[in-house]
């Protein structure tokens, strides 16, 4: 295998998922928390597809491949659930978010 | 040589993806977020090619660059401006510090268990043959061994295509008055 070796690229994944953590902590923008959740996915990804070439199977490339599905899937309830609140002009604060009722 | 090009391209990767990702928290703007998430996803893109992951670096810039991120610039655009204040701005707040020390200890405990437990097992990689995350190969495993996952994710689509249709279909503006009560007035 050339360039680094794996434990770079879990290294790299955990600083990744630590900055998407951050980001999920501290923003109050659902939109901008969706994005970072992304970010945490990824890194994820990063670290199946690591693992699945440090065993030399293809287990760990299926596994991504369903998380990326499952990914688009959240985008799109995520989505749908921020396009109903800005129709009913709701302010996009998940802090002033107290209820679900409609 | 070869070895020292790829190596070249890792850490130019790796910075990519660590400076749009600290870049999608910092934004106050989502838009500037949105465009910097393309940025981080492309960055890992190239990390999963160095990890002979073609078909997953395909799917990443196909399905994640291209029709995520498509949806989610559409709803940042149809939402309006939305800028908030930055975090990093008006000074340490408890959150701030709170959610970095948390942040930080997700990354130490990490690098601590793979330094202690997995050091030399993580720099001996299997050999791998020429087929290695092709299509052909990861179909044919989709097909026979993950049969089952692969009919679940189907369905795990239809599910959130009928909830997106749902939440999109239903939410009516409520503070028009509905002609009932315009005609009562």
């Amino acid at each position: 295998m050339r360039g680094p070796d794996v434990q770079w690229y879990v290294v790299l994944s955990a600083i990744l998922f630590s900055t998407g953590a951050i980001g999920v902590m501290l923003r109050r923008s659902p939109l901008i928390i969706l994005l970072s959740v992304e970010i945490m996915l990824n890194s994820a990804n990063l670290l199946l597809i690591a693992f699945s070439r440090l065993h030399g199977r293809e287990d760990g490339q299926i596994f991504a491949i369903s998380v990326m599905a499952v990914a688009a899937s959240e985008v799109v309830v995520g989505l749908g659930l921020i396009v109903a609140l800005g129709r009913r002009h709701v302010d996009l604060d998940v802090d002033k978010l107290r209820t679900l009722r409609g | 040589m070869a070895n020292f090009l790829v190596w070249v391209v890792w850490v130019v990767a790796a910075f990519a993806s660590l400076a749009s990702a600290l870049a999608v928290v910092s934004f106050s703007n989502p838009f500037y977020s949105a465009l910097s998430l393309i940025g981080n996803l492309a960055s890992l893109a190239v990390l999963f090619l160095l990890l002979s992951g073609e078909f997953v670096a395909a799917g990443q810039v196909l399905v994640y660059g291209g029709a995520v991120m498509v949806m989610f610039l559409f709803v940042i655009a149809y939402l309006g401006d939305k800028t908030e204040e930055s975090p990093w701005s008006g000074g340490p707040s408890w959150q701030v510090v709170g959610a970095v020390l948390a942040g930080g200890a997700i990354l130490a405990e990490v690098i601590v268990v793979v330094g202690l437990k997995a050091g030399n097992f993580l720099s001996s990689p299997q050999p791998i043959g020429r087929s290695f995350g092709t299509p052909a190969a990861l179909g044919r495993l989709f097909l026979t061994d993950h049969l089952l996952a692969f009919e679940v994710t189907s369905i795990v689509l239809l599910v959130a295509a009928v909830g997106g249709v749902v939440l999109g279909a239903h939410a009516r503006p409520v503070d028009e008055p509905s002609p009932e009560s315009h005609a009562r007035t």
